[in-house]
């Protein structure tokens, strides 16, 4: 598919592209989970002391 | 038993835990297969060459930008009709999966359109309502994070996702209503196939593979959503006691 396609580049862009927003918006996504989890688990501890 | 005790946060929480294993598997082997299927398991089309695999990527994201705008859509309007702090958590948490969608939307078909069409831009209908549909996700997300007061965003964000509505239609039907230089939807019950049956099957599993991952990261978002509104009712109730 890559050697001597000339379009190669742009499925390649586009794909690249693609897997970069998506990772972003997993990553950003869990991560966020863990630190709101993570803060409410902290609080609830704070109320239970 | 009614749909509406799922509005009940702890509720919600509970069956969302139980789901959110088995959509991320589902969506990890759906998406690995049709991946796999769509880049090394079909051949070049006759004139687009290599290209024609952008399709596989760039169609699930178009059905997702526009249907995620749906999502908030409807589920703004119940926050607003039934005041379910749910509804209007899970539209502020879809906000940025339908901008992400739409981002790779529109970076894939302007990637599509250089080689085929040209160039990579055009202001048509289709392009420019997608393009003003993405600044719509934009502003909502931004109005969520300059109003301090939880139930004002809401209310507020809610009205300009229901304003919006019209450009998510118009990035559906716009092809319908005008001549533009994006061709007709590629999938369309009413007008039968316009894809070759030997990319049919993978695209059909890529779609259902970004829909799986969609519905997972946005039961994660909503559980995020749902853990800071209570953090935030702790703080308030430490801070009157």
């Amino acid at each position: 598919m890559i050697l001597g396609d000339p379009y190669a580049v742009y499925v390649t862009a586009a794909y690249g592209a693609t897997a970069a927003i998506l990772g972003w918006l997993l990553w950003s996504s869990l991560a966020a989970s863990a630190r709101a989890r993570r803060e409410l688990d902290e609080m609830e501890r704070g109320r239970e002391r | 038993m009614s749909m509406w005790r799922y509005a009940n946060p702890a509720e919600f929480m509970r069956l969302t835990e139980r789901l959110l294993a088995p959509l991320w598997v589902a969506a990890g082997v759906v998406m690995g297969v049709g991946l796999a299927w769509a880049l090394f398991g079909t051949p070049e089309d006759y004139k687009q060459g290599s290209t024609v695999k952008i399709l596989f990527i760039h169609v699930p994201a178009a059905m997702l930008a526009i249907n995620t705008y749906a999502v908030m859509a409807v589920a703004s309007a119940i926050g607003i009709v039934r005041r379910h702090h749910v509804s209007f958590l899970v539209a502020k948490a879809a906000a940025p999966v339908g901008a992400a969608f739409t981002a790779i939307a529109l970076v894939t078909g302007a990637v599509w359109g250089q080689p085929m069409w040209g160039t990579w831009w055009v202001w048509d209908a289709r392009l420019t309502s997608v393009l003003v549909m993405f600044f719509f996700y934009l502003g909502y997300i931004a109005l969520w994070e300059t109003i301090d007061e939880p139930e004002k965003a809401a209310d507020l964000s809610g009205v300009l996702c229901l304003v919006g509505v019209i450009f998510a239609f118009l990035s559906r039907y716009a092809v319908n209503f005008w001549s533009t230089l994006h061709q007709p939807a590629s999938l369309s019950l009413a007008e039968g196939q316009r894809v070759d049956d030997v990319f049919r099957t993978p695209l059909y599993l890529m779609i259902v593979g970004f829909y799986l991952f969609f519905v997972a990261i946005l039961l994660v978002r909503a559980r995020t959503e749902i853990r800071l509104r209570r953090v935030r009712a702790l703080r308030l109730h430490g801070a009157v006691a």
